[in-house]
């Protein structure tokens, strides 16, 4: 925390834009009524006219990740569109350049710095993986630019330059062990993922939770992405005979493994083993096919079959914009929180200017969330409730638990790294 | 490792360990057979195969939906139809293909590569623009899902005897094909003597289409089979693509004999690996002991003896 305040103190004095903070901080109110003039709401030189204010949108529609990726990019676009239906941002109609990753790690870095460089915008909403957010991170914290980065990830990151939409690893993952251990009273688990940083620091975690509960990981084990047969680690998990499979699968490994999952006489719903996934979306069961995942648990924050007043509203407002066919998983509605936090904190700081923004987004409310409520905490990720999920035959979860608090966001476990 | 279970427990993991190596096996075999014979057959190395694959699994998933909606009555039987339709739509865009961009090509094998490369580019985008970028969920008949339990612990999935079957079936015809008939005689005579064949009046243009399409054909029927196991998206293909080489060039290019020995070395080798050791150290050590014999012998496991 004292790292990332000093930066931002340091960033503040560099520009001295101290001065302006009293005037600044009368806008607030002022803005909301007649536009300010573009001078005024910003001194660093953003894309901000009289009437418009131009941010990025930076994910991959083509390659490997355009499966996953195509979901956010069409939930930052209806919030955008709805934002300037109810007048834009400091009376400014929002427009959006959209950039193409391309699946490519480079290709997102330089991407953003033409985002940022060139076209100026006042935020970005973007990324997916967490190589993505890593190739473009030098790149935000050199220009000093805002990005809204919506997918759940393994934490062990806090920059002064991103706000983290999504859920971090300890959130989505003690919860939801809490919960099995409590509901299913399990005792041994098996951990399975996909072999990158993301399911290794998620398990890793869950391990520690695990054995700091008395409870005992039978097995622990990593494929490369992409991999498609899974009889293997199938007999294995029949062997070993664990109360739970804590699966961590991705891409296009997720279907080869529910589908070998079920072929091998694993039948989820009989719940021996229980299966918990912390990866499985209502996209990603699109491709594996409702009736082979039919059983299984999720442990995320958001599910499109929510019951409360903000969900019904944005489901049928997306399917509105991009079609009845679509489902709506975590990251989507993650993705759509982006360009409404940043609306807020702008509005709350009267200002563009990226550096006020940072200041003004700790405590920001969200109460129109599809997921409920959240609240931007210090360390620039979101308080959240986290949720269980059964996964039904027509592809989407039933809610079956919610933490009756939000999570406190904790990027830098104790004793994790 | 294994002190704690007792002996039927064990026998039947390793029973059944022994039919998941079979079952990859089998799969192995229907993902390199359509690429080792274009390559062994025409020396070209098709880079969009996978793609072609896709195109099967997409033609499945045409198929179900056709189905499901105006003749629910057939939809038990329909992936029997999906995988004959599978095989001659990738040929026939096999065919086109090889018409259009490989036979201008043939005195450039390193432009093939490139081109066909180039090929599964604009496949992969073409499959993005019209499915989506989403991976589609093909709906499958209920009696090929699940499995048929012997003991208490030995299940048998029924994709993976249905994916054993279709490749014994695949490997058997093309053995008929190329072997016992007179298209083989001169599909087989071109590969070694391009230009006699061409004197002794084998219309070797044709052949090469022919052989092709082919290839093709088994990789969208095999394409159309993984929809039982594996996902169907825009870039999916690339999943194979991999181990799909390394078979063949593992297996000695030239020989359809070869691919089948060197299936089956390496999805013994890697499925016993992974129940031992973790998913990645199983591929790590397939992968280094294939780069190794491959330094020992260049031209794979089994060679074609012929005059160059």
């Amino acid at each position: 925390m004292r790292r990332l305040k000093d930066l931002i103190e340091h960033r503040l004095s560099r520009r001295s834009v101290l001065t302006g903070t009293a005037a600044a901080a009368m806008l607030v109110t002022a803005g909301a009524i007649a536009p300010v003039h573009a001078d005024d709401v910003n001194t660093t030189g953003l894309a901000v006219t009289e009437d418009t204010v131009k941010v990025g949108i930076l994910h991959s529609v083509t390659g490997t990740m355009a499966i996953s990726e195509t979901g956010s990019v069409q939930a930052e676009k209806l919030a955008i569109e709805q934002i300037n239906a109810m007048g834009g941002v400091l009376g400014r109609k929002i427009e959006y350049i959209q950039e193409d990753g391309g699946s490519d790690w480079p290709t997102f870095a330089e991407k953003a710095k033409k985002l940022l460089v060139s076209d100026k915008v006042a935020a970005v909403f973007g990324c997916w993986t967490s190589a993505s957010r890593k190739a473009v991170l030098p790149v935000f914290e050199q220009y000093n630019g805002m990005l809204y980065y919506p997918t759940f990830y393994e934490g062990l990151e806090q920059s002064p330059n991103v706000i983290y939409t999504g859920q971090e690893a300890t959130q989505q993952i003690l919860a939801g062990i809490d919960w099995v251990a409590k509901e299913k009273g399990a005792k041994s688990f098996y951990l399975l993922g996909s072999d990158y940083i993301w399911p290794r620091t998620s398990n890793k975690i869950a391990r520690k939770h695990i054995e700091k509960l008395g409870m005992k990981v039978v097995g622990e084990e990593y494929y490369p992405l992409g991999h498609t047969q899974f009889n293997s680690v199938i007999n294995k998990i029949k062997l070993k005979k664990p109360d739970v499979i804590y699966a961590i699968v991705v891409g296009g490994s997720n279907v080869a493994f529910y589908k070998q999952l079920k072929a091998a006489g694993i039948d989820m719903t009989k719940e021996k083993p229980v299966l918990l996934t912390i990866s499985v979306t209502e996209d990603e069961i699109r491709g594996i096919g409702g009736e082979n995942i039919e059983g299984a648990y999720a442990a995320m924050k958001y599910f499109q079959s929510l019951d409360n007043e903000n969900n019904k509203e944005f489901v049928s407002a997306f399917k509105e914009m991009w079609g009845d066919e679509i489902v709506i998983g975590d990251v989507t509605q993650a993705a759509y929180l982006g360009p409404w936090l940043w609306k807020a904190a702008v509005e709350k700081a009267g200002s563009f200017d990226i550096d006020k923004v940072r200041l003004a987004s700790p405590g920001i409310e969200l109460t129109t969330a599809p997921e409920g409520y959240v609240r931007v905490h210090e360390n620039h990720h979101l308080w959240s409730k986290t949720r269980i999920g059964l996964a039904k035959p027509d592809g989407q979860y039933e809610l079956v638990y919610e933490t009756a608090d939000l999570m406190e966001p904790d990027p830098f476990p104790e004793g994790y790294q | 490792m294994f002190a704690d279970y007792s002996w039927t427990e064990l026998g039947s993991i390793f029973a059944m360990q022994g039919f998941a190596g079979l079952i990859l096996f089998s799969v192995f075999v229907l993902m390199a057979l359509g690429l080792a014979i274009i390559f062994g057959q025409m020396g070209v190395i098709n880079m969009a195969h996978g793609e072609f694959m896709i195109l099967g699994a997409y033609v499945t998933y045409l198929c179900s939906n056709f189905v499901e909606a105006f003749v629910p009555a057939l939809f038990g039987v329909y992936f029997f139809f999906a995988m004959i339709l599978a095989f001659f739509v990738a040929g026939a865009l096999g065919a086109l293909v090889e018409w259009s961009l490989i036979r201008h090509l043939y005195r450039r094998p390193l432009d093939t590569l490139l081109a066909t490369w180039g090929l599964s580019l604009i496949l992969q985008q073409a499959y993005r623009s019209i499915f989506g970028a989403r991976e589609v969920g093909v709906t499958l008949p209920d009696w090929l899902l699940g499995s048929v339990p012997l003991t208490d612990i030995i299940e048998i999935p029924i994709n993976g005897i249905f994916v054993m079957v279709l490749t014994l079936v695949i490997a058997i015809s093309v053995y008929f094909l190329m072997f016992r008939s007179r298209t083989g005689m001169q599909s087989r005579a071109v590969v070694q003597n391009r230009v006699m064949a061409g004197a002794v009046g084998i219309n070797t243009e044709k052949v090469d289409r022919m052989t092709f399409a082919l290839g093709c054909g088994i990789a969208g029927v095999a394409g159309s089979a993984f929809t039982m196991i594996g996902s169907t998206g825009p870039t999916a293909g690339q999943l194979y693509i991999v181990d799909t080489f390394l078979i063949v060039v593992f297996g000695g290019a030239a020989s359809l004999l070869g691919t089948i020995a060197s299936s089956f070395a390496i999805s013994q080798a890697q499925s016993t690996m992974e129940f031992f050791l973790s998913g990645s150290m199983a591929k790590v050590l397939t992968l280094l002991t294939v780069v190794g014999i491959l330094m020992l012998r260049p031209e794979g496991l089994f060679s074609a003896k012929i005059r160059r």
